[in-house]
């Protein structure tokens, strides 16, 4: 697994590119996702993103959900970069890429760490907009409309239904 | 000695990104530490929506802190 924590910008195919290839030797394909920075939010519209972390567990978090991702599907190899700092509307955050012989496992290897990345890794969003800047506060499960139901993180002194 | 840190809103409440406590007699939870760090700082930080992290692990609220352990308190995460 590769996982990179950074402020520069990144171009997914390139990272792809330049994946080791001994790692994803056998690879009979590869999925990816990409998340960039929105122009709006239910507030109003978004000038730019702050995305602050916490150095050393952000690391930690992304290669635990990482090798669980091994174990759970019959996958090659995964590539996770996440950026913190300001970033612009249309500004890449995130990309998951998974490598593996079928295509099944890759999608859901890469759905299954984009979701877990969601509620785990200590990074967290301000949204800086005209009226000034706020944390965003909004579940990022809920707005995906979680299949499985999720977690709001791994422990919370409420569950989500008692918080409704 | 306890290394707290503080995240985020948490940090921007808090005013500082990090304190240190004294390790008290016979060991605390973490929930005792958010105590400990409410009493230092004078800013109550209880919520229901707040996550804790012992040595860059998540861990529930009864979780053991140990002497020279980082203890960090932080609202729900928002990344990807």
């Amino acid at each position: 697994m590769i996982i990179k924590v950074q402020q520069e910008d990144f171009e997914p195919m390139a990272e792809m590119a330049a994946y080791p290839v001994d790692a994803i030797a056998g690879a009979g394909g590869s999925v990816t996702f990409t998340g960039t920075v929105r122009d709006y939010s239910e507030a109003a519209d978004i000038l730019a993103m702050e995305i602050e972390h916490y150095p050393g567990m952000t690391e930690r978090e992304l290669e635990r959900i990482s090798a669980e991702a091994a174990r759970r599907y019959d996958i090659l190899d995964s590539l996770i970069v996440h950026r913190y700092g300001h970033l612009a509307p249309q500004d890449n955050i995130v990309m998951v890429a998974v490598w593996s012989r079928h295509r099944a496992a890759a999608f859901d290897a890469c759905r299954f760490l984009i979701d877990l990345l969601k509620t785990s890794a200590p990074f967290w969003k301000k949204e800086v907009t005209l009226a000034g800047a706020r944390w965003v506060t909004d579940c990022p499960g809920c707005r995906a409309g979680g299949r499985e139901g999720h977690t709001h993180a791994p422990y919370t002194h409420y569950s989500h239904t008692q918080l409704k | 000695m306890i290394y707290v840190k503080f995240f985020a809103s948490v940090r921007e409440r808090v005013g500082v990104g990090e304190i240190s406590l004294l390790m008290p007699e016979g060991g605390v939870t973490v929930e005792e530490v958010l105590s400990l760090a409410e009493d230092e700082t004078g800013v109550l930080l209880q919520d229901a929506h707040l996550l804790a992290a012992v040595n860059l692990q998540h861990v529930p609220f009864s979780g053991v802190v140990h002497d020279g352990d980082e203890v960090a308190f932080f609202p729900p995460v928002t990344g990807g």
